[in-house]
């Protein structure tokens, strides 16, 4: 069984979903690699702020 | 009326399979992607991305399965129906698992529970992945 933490299990979920996501909703190269990064950037910059929220409701 | 696209200013939009565009099975592509993440790009002859495709999927379920993710099997309320749904769009990845008994029966852990969601979006991609090939293969998205 594979022990990962949290974030790396957030940064792998925005890698490979990000990826996916850059390749099937823009047309060329240059733009799938923006899209993806920009999706990549969103994924994990939430997950941060969600998480501060939650531990600062939590306190 | 009759219109000719004779000197206007947009290009003819090119097709992955080109002028044969109209020939064969259409939905080989999405059949295939389905099955197997990327072979719809790989059919249509999209190395590249066919392989990040693969990757990027089949990556997101093995990392399911190593943190001992779900497999669901049968529907009992409307989210085991939904997670059955979004497991079956991994196809033959699916299929495998249940014959080979992978992943765990109940979510003990927290991992398990992520390992679940990684499962059932590496289907929801698959799926996307499908449909873009079949996109491509119909001209409806440009080459």
């Amino acid at each position: 069984m594979t022990h990962i933490s949290h974030f790396t299990a957030v940064f792998l979920f925005a890698l490979f979903a990000s990826t996916v996501f850059g390749i099937t909703q823009r047309e060329t190269p240059r733009r799938m690699f923006r899209y993806g990064l920009y999706c990549f950037c969103l994924f994990v910059s939430s997950a941060i702020v969600i998480s501060w929220v939650m531990f600062l409701i939590a306190r | 009326m009759l219109y000719s696209q004779k000197g206007m200013a947009t290009a003819p939009v090119k097709t992955a399979a080109g002028s044969n565009s109209q020939q064969g099975f259409v939905y080989l592509p999405l059949i295939a992607g389905w099955l197997f993440p990327g072979a719809g790009h790989f059919l249509l002859r999209k190395w590249g991305r066919g392989a990040l495709l693969s990757v990027s999927i089949i990556g997101m379920f093995v990392l399911g399965l190593a943190m001992k993710g779900k497999i669901y099997s049968s529907a009992q309320d409307i989210l085991d129906m939904l997670g059955f749904v979004g497991d079956l769009g991994n196809g033959l990845l699916f299929v495998l698992s249940r014959v080979l008994g992978l992943g765990a029966d109940q979510v003990m852990v927290t991992t398990a529970d992520y390992g679940t969601k990684f499962i059932v979006v590496a289907g929801l991609l698959n799926v996307i992945a499908a449909v873009d090939a079949h996109n491509l293969r119909t001209g409806r998205k440009p080459e």
